[in-house]
């Protein structure tokens, strides 16, 4: 018996330990004080100010906002693009040439951030490539890219061999029948992956300042990091996380629900 | 000219360094039911891909009705395929995956509409079209796709082994429904199979295949009363296959006893291979009315018939099918007619392999090295050795002996297996034993050297 009390509080207090911070945040967007820990009763007055856009400063928070989810949905499409179409040429591959291709996939997914950002930002000078808006999504499709052929690979492996064939002998030109059959049965895959690249874009830090560039752009990540070391968070930024947290919460509750709902078909 | 709807002409195929098909041809004729019928790896498949358009051959032409298709891609060519598994798109409904082709070509909805109806009614799967495919059973996805085959009116229906997934009740009922649909339709069927019942109780012709050639083609009752090889024979039906010699004309000579036969032509004492079937094996209570006698060794109830396995007084075991129970031990006359003794050319009498000499004492071949009896011939040079198919030992294991191989074949010949090695190289050895041996098997070879014929060759 208190064995298992010992185990339920063990999980607990893990849980709290993880989230205390995103919760600690969450709290205090509820309050006006512009110190982080005071609290001044309860107002929802940092939100009104976020969105109708009365704080100091306000438009290069936005416009950071803006940025960021530009940049990660355009990202996420031509990581998935690309990765739908890698994965797809290195499913056909046979034995090692396969095996080769794969690890070559992977390798950058283990790679430090920081040696990706440093890697592209040298890349880019050596091209005489100006940095800027485009570097930046070229550089996120570049690490988001691996994790779309990762997450498409195992739907064309569940995937009869022989339906693009099919198709074919049906009378669909290779277009035709990507389109037609390929794609729709590599939706749940390619999802997966573009919601997956979207929220790596999101978060990106460190390849982002690598590749920005001097004109001034501003994701979010880059923002505050400006914004701490001017002094102090601006306390709208409280509330805009807990969104933020809240919006990636649903994808991956969606994600989840997903996946149960192709297992149970399996089943 | 006689009109052939499908023509293939001198195809070959290689996959890598595997040549897998070597200069087929075939003939097929408007509304014939052909089967292309061999064991696993036999090439059969390929070239059914060859002719739908998913494979391009390295040699020959396709002629479809005279006209050569090699260059046409999958999606240009007038047929269909059924594919193995089924290959139906699970993201649409019985109705969009029949409908799938028609709404390519634009066909007018209400006439899609009308085909994916008829065609339905013909697979007896109306009132199915909303039903996922995912939700039906393995016989219902099968007559799907037949119907999304049949609804483009295809020249000729490629049938890439349908029914082998299908359980052995459903295979049957299939296989009758199959027969009739082509009767109905008049389209013509090039099915693939390795089930030998199959092919002979659909087909019009059949063409059975081993190793990429083609061994024999020709209606189902030709390829079973008379194959024209041991593969074919051991392949179709219970046979046995025996060693024999043609003392003369219409006499032929095996299991130590002299028969009355319809064979001509193969010369006199030329040693030949004799295919009978059991059910031509005719036995007698009476041990006066046989030919010869046995002992019969087992009796196994198989539903129609008894299979009986006899031991001959000279000591050749035969199998025999007989409606009536015989006891173990029962001791009856043997007779069989000289129409029922289907005589076959020996393909080879001994090995010969390709060899290079080494040294004075050794011999490269087999991608292996062998010991010789002393020979002049000059290191380097090619030879040929031959080798008796007695005069192989096969072991265990394949370190044990000085080439190694797979078995490939195995077929009773009454009193000894004959086997067929397959060395890594695909290099054919075949050897006579009295130890049995199992498909697959991993085996080292052996050879003593004083049965290695070295015979040197011409160079011209």
């Amino acid at each position: 018996m208190t064995k298992k009390i010992l185990a339920k509080a063990y999980v607990w207090v893990l849980l709290l330990l993880l989230y205390a911070p995103l919760l600690f945040i969450a709290i205090f967007s509820f309050t006006e004080s512009r110190v982080l820990g005071n609290w001044t009763g309860f107002s929802v007055k940092l939100y009104e100010n976020l969105f109708c856009a009365k704080m100091q400063g306000s438009s290069t928070l936005l416009s950071a906002v803006e940025n960021t989810l530009l940049i990660a949905v355009i990202a996420a499409m031509l990581a998935t693009i690309l990765g739908t179409v890698a994965a797809i040429g290195i499913f056909n591959l046979k034995g090692r040439k396969r095996q080769t291709m794969n690890l070559l996939n992977s390798i950058p997914m283990v790679n430090p951030d920081i040696i990706t950002g440093v890697s592209l930002f040298l890349l880019f000078v050596f091209l005489h490539i100006s940095q800027g808006f485009v570097t930046v999504i070229l550089a996120h499709v570049t690490f988001c890219t691996p994790y779309v052929v990762l997450s498409v690979m195992p739907r064309l492996s569940q995937m009869n061999p022989n339906i693009y064939e099919a198709a074919l002998d049906l009378g669909a030109t290779p277009a035709q029948a990507l389109r037609k059959v390929m794609v729709p049965n590599l939706r749940p895959g390619m999802v997966s992956g573009f919601i997956l690249s979207f929220t790596m874009s999101l978060d990106d830090f460190v390849v982002t300042f690598f590749t920005r560039g001097t004109i001034g752009l501003d994701t979010l990540s880059t923002y505050i990091y400006t914004d701490a070391r001017k002094g102090g968070l601006t306390p709208e930024l409280r509330p805009l996380m807990t969104l933020i947290f809240l919006i990636i919460l649903i994808l991956l509750i969606v994600i989840n629900v997903r996946q149960t709902k192709t297992q149970k078909k399996k089943v | 000219m006689e009109n052939y709807i499908i023509d293939l002409q001198h195809l070959s195929k290689s996959f890598g360094d595997k040549k897998v098909l070597h200069d087929i041809n075939i003939k097929v004729r408007k509304g014939e039911f052909v089967t292309l019928l061999g064991p696993s790896g036999c090439g059969k498949t390929t070239i059914l891909r060859l002719i739908a358009g998913f494979l391009a051959p390295d040699e020959g032409k396709i002629l479809l009705d005279g006209k050569d298709i090699v260059e046409l891609p999958p999606y240009q060519r007038p047929l269909n395929t059924v594919f193995q598994r089924y290959a139906l798109f699970p993201h649409l409904d019985v109705y969009d995956n029949i409908a799938f082709g028609l709404k390519l070509k634009n066909v007018p909805q209400k006439d899609i509409d009308a085909k994916v109806r008829k065609v339905l009614r013909l697979v007896n799967m109306e009132d199915y079209e909303e039903r996922d495919v995912d939700s039906l059973s393995g016989g219902q996805q099968q007559r799907v796709a037949i119907a999304r085959a049949l609804v483009n009116q295809p020249k000729v229906l490629l049938l890439d082994e349908p029914l082998a997934a299908l359980d052995l009740k459903m295979r049957k009922d299939m296989q009758i429904e199959l027969k009739e649909m082509h009767e109905k339709l008049g389209i013509t069927f090039i099915y693939v199979t390795h089930d030998q019942e199959e092919a002979l109780t659909l087909s019009d012709t059949i063409v059975v295949l081993n190793e990429g050639r083609i061994q024999q083609i020709g209606t189902p009752a030709d390829i079973y009363n008379e194959p024209v090889n041991s593969f074919v024979a051991d392949f179709i039906g219970d046979s046995n296959i025996l060693d024999g010699t043609m003392v003369c004309d219409r006499r032929v000579r095996f299991i130590d006893e002299e028969f009355n036969c319809v064979d001509e032509g193969f010369g006199e004492n030329t040693p030949v291979e004799v295919v009978v079937r059991p059910e031509d094996v005719n036995i007698k209570k009476d041990i006066q009315k046989g030919l010869f006698f046995g002992t019969i060794t087992s009796c196994t109830f198989k539903g129609v018939y008894y299979q009986l396995f006899l031991n001959t007084d000279k000591g050749y075991e035969l199998m025999a099918h007989d409606y009536r129970k015989f006891e173990v031990g029962d001791l009856v006359g043997i007779n069989i007619l000289p129409e029922n003794i289907q005589v076959m050319k020996k393909e080879r009498t001994c090995n010969a392999f390709d060899a290079t000499v080494l040294d004075s004492t050794h011999l490269e071949m087999l991608d292996g090295e062998f010991e010789c009896l002393p020979t002049e011939i000059a290191p380097g040079t090619k030879v040929r050795a031959e080798v008796a198919f007695d005069k192989i030992d096969i072991l265990d294991h394949q370190e044990e002996g000085s080439a190694a191989g797979q078995v490939y074949s195995i077929i009773y010949k009454g009193d000894h297996y004959h086997l067929t090695v397959l060395t890594d190289k695909r290099k054919h050895i075949y050897v006579n034993t009295n130890d049995v041996w199992d498909k697959r098997d991993l085996v080292g070879v052996r050879i003593e050297p004083k049965d290695i014929k070295i015979v040197e060759i011409n160079e011209d």
